[in-house]
């Protein structure tokens, strides 16, 4: 049994730091949703917000995690150009799939999206981090501006959600060996 | 409603001015993806990392973008009261215009010098 290194950075920036983040996302977005005057007493809002605080500042350095362990450690491997006349593209994933008009469009469109979409989720999450992290318990009263940070959040999963999706058949199709 | 007693601020611009930056920062992936496919100077500049290739520079600077918008409008509306809805409407079309750019049907139409 064994993986190799650019398996295991695959892995990391995936299913560690991306499925991470997509994972705490229910979490993050039934605090936000919550958070209510009539819902919740000052004793659970006190409690919750510690709670929320930590956990949209951590989903936001997840984020970050997963866009520069992908951008600069797994990504070059995939675009990684092939010598003049390698036949075997294994190796390559881009190429590999650049190689057959059946593959093509999964780096067209789907790594071609992936690769910028994936970047406005750190941007998003981190937006909605400051802004609890700024307002704390008044968000309660502040439903607009609530409401306004769940929809930056929404985004945040969207993109990396977009991203994570993408990732995962591409990795199927042409994995980076 | 009394369990907001504490001494965060209760101007809406810091929310504001972070929305917005965020938008613009959303806003500036697009646009730059959207030159980078139709200028090749532009994506040859945007290659600060060859490995990672253009990638690298769109994400550079609009992150730094995103940044310093958000000082610049911390700094310029610190203290002064904002017309939120109208203000975050704003942070939500520029943050729809960067989807819109880094969708690959659209960028790919600007492709080819």
């Amino acid at each position: 049994m064994e993986i190799s290194n650019r398996e295991l950075w695959t892995v990391i920036h995936g299913m560690a730091f991306g499925a991470l983040f997509l994972l705490a996302f229910g979490g993050g977005l039934a605090g936000l949703y919550s958070l209510r005057p009539a819902w919740v007493t000052q004793e659970g809002l006190r409690e919750r917000m510690l709670r929320l605080k930590v956990g949209m500042w951590l989903m936001a350095l997840v984020a970050w995690a997963t866009v520069l362990s992908g951008t600069y450690i797994v990504y070059p491997w995939y675009r990684a150009a092939p010598p003049d006349g390698t036949t075997e593209l294994s190796a390559y994933p881009r190429s590999q799939l650049l190689s057959s008009e059946s593959t093509a469009l999964w780096h067209e469109f789907g790594m071609e999206w992936k690769e910028h979409v994936g970047w406005i989720a750190p941007i998003a999450a981190t937006v909605a981090a400051a802004v609890v992290m700024m307002y704390g318990e008044r968000l309660a009263s502040l439903p607009t501006v609530r409401r306004a940070v769940i929809w930056f959040f929404v985004a945040a999963f969207a993109t990396a959600g977009v991203a994570g999706l993408f990732g995962a058949l591409i990795n199927k199709v042409a994995p980076v060996r | 409603m009394n369990a907001t007693q504490d001494t965060k601020p209760q101007s809406l611009a810091p929310a504001a001015a972070a929305l917005v930056a965020g938008g613009i920062g959303a806003m500036a992936l697009g646009l730059l993806t959207v030159l980078a496919e139709a200028s090749t100077p532009i994506n040859d500049a945007l290659k600060f990392y060859a490995p990672a290739g253009p990638l690298s520079g769109k994400t550079t600077v609009a992150a730094i973008v995103w940044l310093a918008s958000w000082g610049i409008l911390r700094t310029v509306w610190n203290k002064k009261e904002v017309d939120f809805r109208k203000v975050t409407t704003v942070a939500f079309i520029l943050l729809a215009l960067g989807l819109i750019g880094t969708f690959p049907p659209f960028f790919l139409l600007f492709a080819g010098e």
